[in-house]
């Protein structure tokens, strides 16, 4: 049976790579329901800095990424309105914990005399056909709490995310779910961030999330459907990049779903002009 | 509706208020009066709402409206006298509480169906994810949806309840915003200015469907308003706030130049035109009658909710 799903890097992929799909598709609609998309884009810079981090004080990279990334995401919550931090403060802070990433870069491949030359690159464009089985496990476990602590606070969380001044009224813990949300927005930015590397986190957390949204307009629906095309397109990319030779896993995954994503975008816009003739705005 | 005047601080009523006789009032405030950030917005407000009643609250910006409804909400406690809501201290019962904030209306790009909307208001407070399938909740869904549908058909919404509520206009999105404080069948309704934003038409259909909702429905109904005319129809009661005291009564019994020039202490007329709709002038400040809250907005001068 598990001789069908290949070699075992390619299981441990798979392993990982489905549940940490499952996570950031959860997460994802939500990011893209609070417009907070850029949140995690941030998140991922700090998953970079975080990770090499670790490796230039000797430590495994995973404990840099998740410390950097949860406390940074409390962090933003913390100093935002409303657990929204403003954009200029994003781009400005976040350009320079991206350059500290690459202090800490130098640091690594010049003081240590273990160092993987091409941590770099792992960091920024994922490296999901090199973990251990360990990894994979450990991975895949942390992106299962990821998505059940998603699915507890999915309805409170949708109506605060909706309608935050009734919501409060109704006795919704409005701030302590921003904050709960930002800690699991942190948790899968550094799990994503393994699988498909930092640069590549938000296309990860946006694309299955946004063409959901384009396909139905029944919430829980389509958080069920963003993280079933999360996980397809994961298979998908998986599929494609060890059947291909020259095809890094990163680069397949998010091919399968901005591709998904654009169809459904043009599915629309046809369905639209059909729809309505006299329309001039397509979106 | 208890007609009480409240003059000036030397004159005080010297004979107990006249509650309803029948039942407990499902609001009720005794000289009541609200501090924000320091500065005494209100005080000495008495004011009694029995069930069934639709009551505005009306005042020029700043004076604390919004902050009465954030009083009884228990969101914003009383500085001094005694404030009941629903037999119980504000804040206690407010899962029997439908309650509308001020609000710009929402973004285009939501794409969440209004009825999705108005069902957050049933049970958008649970944990969890409502589960497909299973024969034991399948009972308590198709409960809930027909509440829904229930809800959205008494607010006249059902023709567009599927469509995105981003998508919707002002006067639909506040129709299904509407429902959704209805669908938990609340005992009292607080609205903070819901017929900002909506233009005449759909001004005077909300305010004939929430006068529909209190008398037919036996919900009381307390709304905040710029402006009393599309509401005048209907109303049982007007709260005026101004200079830092209220005028409770019928409408007939405060927006009138007597009344309204002992409020603010200086000579208000009221002016009735040809189409019955009423105008207040030479108010000390903006006039909060029929006036564009925006335009006038006297500097320095702020709206208690912010």
């Amino acid at each position: 049976m598990t001789a069908l799903l290949g070699p075992p890097f390619l299981q441990h992929a798979l392993l990982a790579g489905t549940a940490i799909a499952a996570a950031a598709g959860l997460v994802g609609y939500f990011l893209v329901l609070r417009a907070q998309v850029f949140t995690g884009d941030a998140l991922s810079h700090v998953a970079f800095t975080g990770a090499l981090a670790a490796l230039a004080f000797g430590l495994d990279a995973r404990v840099g990424l998740f410390a950097a990334t949860i406390g940074i995401a409390v962090l933003m919550g913390a100093l935002g309105r409303r657990g929204r931090a403003d954009d200029v403060v994003i781009g400005s802070v976040f350009a320079w914990i991206l350059g500290m990433g690459v202090f800490f870069l130098t640091l690594y491949t010049t003081t240590r005399s273990t160092a993987n030359g091409a941590a770099g690159v792992t960091v920024l464009f994922g490296s999901i056909f090199g973990l251990s089985g360990a990894q994979a496990g450990v991975a895949a476990a942390v992106a299962v709490a990821v998505c059940l602590g998603m699915l507890l606070i999915a309805r409170p969380l949708l109506f605060a995310s909706v309608d935050e001044a009734v919501a409060a009224a109704r006795g919704v813990p409005v701030r302590l779910l921003g904050y709960g949300f930002l800690v699991l927005v942190g948790a899968c930015t550094a799990e994503a961030t393994q699988a498909v590397g930092a640069l590549l986190v938000l296309g990860l957390l946006a694309a299955p999330a946004g063409t959901a949204q384009r396909l139905t307009h029944r919430p829980f629906l389509a958080l069920a459907l963003s993280a079933g095309l999360a996980v397809a397109e994961m298979w998908a990319g998986l599929g494609l990049s060890y059947a291909i030779p020259h095809t890094p896993p990163s680069f397949a995954i998010l091919a399968a779903a901005a591709l998904v994503y654009a169809a459904v975008l043009v599915a629309g816009a046809v369905r639209d002009r059909r729809g309505r003739s006299r329309q001039h705005a397509v979106t | 509706m208890t007609p009480l005047t409240r003059l000036d601080d030397a004159v005080q009523p010297s004979a107990p208020p006249a509650w309803p006789s029948t039942g407990d009032p499902v609001v009720c405030l005794r000289g009541a009066a609200a501090r924000v950030g320091g500065r005494t917005l209100w005080r000495d407000v008495d004011l009694s709402v029995a069930a069934g009643e639709f009551v505005a609250v009306l005042g020029p910006n700043g004076v604390g409206k919004s902050t009465l409804v954030k009083t009884i909400l228990g969101l914003q406690p009383a500085a001094a006298g005694e404030v009941r809501v629903l037999g119980g201290r504000p804040g206690r019962a407010n899962h029997r509480i439908g309650y509308l904030p001020q609000r710009r209306g929402f973004d285009a790009t939501l794409r969440i169906r209004g009825v999705d909307v108005v069902r957050l208001g049933l049970d958008g407070d649970r944990w969890g994810i409502p589960l497909p399938g299973s024969a034991r909740f399948a009972r308590r869904r198709r409960a809930a949806e027909a509440r829904v549908a229930e809800v959205i058909d008494l607010v006249g919404a059902t023709g567009y309840a599927h469509r995105p509520i981003g998508q919707l206009s002002g006067g639909e999105q506040q129709r299904l915003l509407i429902a959704q404080a209805l669908v938990r069948r609340p005992a009292l309704l607080l609205l903070d200015e819901p017929l900002d934003s909506l233009d005449l038409p759909n001004q005077g259909a909300v305010a004939a469907l929430l006068g529909h909702v209190a008398h037919a429905e036996g919900v009381s109904v307390m709304i905040v308003a710029h402006d009393v005319n599309p509401l005048l129809a209907y109303l049982d009661g007007v709260v005026y706030l101004a200079h830092g005291a209220a005028v409770t009564g019928t409408p007939d019994e405060v927006i009138n130049g007597p009344a309204l020039s002992r409020l603010y202490g200086s000579p208000v007329e009221v002016l009735c035109t040809s189409d019955g709709r009423l105008v207040v002038v030479g108010a000390p400040e903006p006039p909060a009658v029929h006036a564009d809250r925006h335009a006038d907005r006297p500097s320095g001068a702020r709206d208690g909710s912010r």
